[in-house]
């Protein structure tokens, strides 16, 4: 049998690149201020951690001054870990604001949020300004740079962080785990899916 | 039939389905200004029996916009991850209570939101948060707003429809609209509503 036509192919080529361009809907609370780096590799990284193991304790220095360790929520809460590639980019931008109006699909689940990325403070502090008030916490993974990030295994060979989330339970072991293309949103659903399956 | 003529059909099939889809995104390098026709696209009917009510929808799973039953359309792109749009989203339904306690405009204004990037759960979640009271669609794959010319949210588009099926945007904007009232007497005023002509 013979190979299919280049022109075909070609043809098919444009028909895939078309559908798969990555629309962005950048919210003009940000006004001009997004950087838009363009389309990147999907996934850039190796996961070193597995859902049914312990997650790995880290510290970070929080927006707002303070030092949250994952491990003060052991026995108390559930965690979900929102990691976000770079601040002032059109898809992170748009993923915090979305959590930041369902605290109580969090809370139904008994579980806490940690925004984190590889961002120093003072930026962080001026980009979430933009988003309003943010009912969980933000923390800086700048310096060493990218170590929790690298622990998990999401960060990607240019220094900033898979789009990734992350949820652990009360016995600190890792119960799901989601690196998802880094161009795209995921979908909240997915996120309150996981949390849902948390109390079976 | 030949393997020539069926890469030769599969070829043109794949061009058409090309073309079919650079169509309906319109591939818009804006948003519709005044003066434009909306982009064609095509939204499925929402499952609500308020909505369709409210639309004046009949049957049919997919409709244009120019198909609902009113002079005056609305158009609100938004997300429900967009701050500026969560931070609106009260003085937005305030807009729709205006409208349906005014007789003379009840029926003639109708405002539906178009949620870019927005799944069905996460526009379920939008109405559901701040109590949306008018219809709200997802446009989860982005098709509506590029067809919208990508613009950035909330963005208000004002759709007059005519008793002959035609219709012209009359308002176009980016960002906030300044308050219920004053949004609502600028819609009158371009519109053309307040010269009488209703549908």
């Amino acid at each position: 049998m013979r190979r299919p036509g280049i022109g075909m192919i070609i043809l098919l080529s444009i028909s895939i690149a078309l559908m798969s361009t990555t629309a962005l809907a950048r919210s003009e609370a940000f006004k001009n201020n997004i950087y838009n780096p363009g389309h990147l590799k999907p996934v850039d990284s190796t996961l070193k951690v597995k859902v049914g193991e312990p997650a790995p304790d880290f510290t970070l220095l929080a927006i707002a001054g303070n030092q949250i360790t994952l491990s003060q929520f052991r026995g108390k809460k559930n965690v979900v870990l929102s990691f976000v590639p770079a601040a002032w980019t059109p898809v992170c931008s748009d993923q915090w604001p979305g959590y930041n109006i369902v605290k109580d699909l969090f809370d139904t689940h008994d579980a806490v949020l940690l925004g984190i990325t590889v961002d120093n403070i003072p930026t962080l502090f001026a980009w979430t300004n933009q988003m309003g008030e943010l009912w969980f916490p933000v923390l800086s993974d700048f310096w060493p740079h990218g170590a929790v990030a690298d622990t998990y295994g999401v960060l990607r060979s240019d220094g900033i962080s898979e789009r990734a989330i992350f949820i652990i339970d009360k016995g600190g072991i890792i119960r799901y785990i989601n690196v998802g293309d880094i161009n795209i949103r995921p979908p909240l659903e997915g996120l309150v899916g996981a949390l849902e399956k948390l109390r079976r | 039939m030949s393997y020539t003529s069926k890469t030769i059909r599969m070829a043109t099939l794949a061009m058409a389905y090309s073309l079919a889809f650079l169509a309906t995104l319109s591939f818009a390098t804006g948003p519709p200004q005044k003066g434009d026709v909306l982009p064609n696209i095509s939204i499925p009917v929402t499952p609500r029996d308020a909505d369709k009510d409210y639309l004046g929808l009949k049957g049919g799973e997919f409709f244009k916009i120019p198909q609902i039953k009113a002079t005056v359309v609305i158009i609100e792109i938004f997300s429900m991850y967009c701050p500026y749009c969560q931070r609106e989203a009260p003085e937005v339904s305030r807009l729709y209570t205006l409208i349906e306690n005014n007789p003379a405009l009840k029926g003639k204004i109708k405002l539906i939101g178009l949620g870019a990037g927005n799944t069905k759960f996460e526009v379920e979640v939008f109405r559901k948060n701040y109590t949306v009271p008018f219809p709200l669609f997802p446009d989860e794959d982005f098709a509506f707003h590029k067809g919208f010319g990508e613009v950035r949210t909330p963005y208000f588009i004002g759709v007059r429809i005519n008793a002959d099926g035609t219709h012209q945007v009359f308002y176009s904007k980016l960002g906030g609209f300044g308050g219920a009232e004053q949004f609502l007497q600028s819609v009158v005023q371009l519109s053309g509503l307040n010269k009488g002509g209703a549908q």
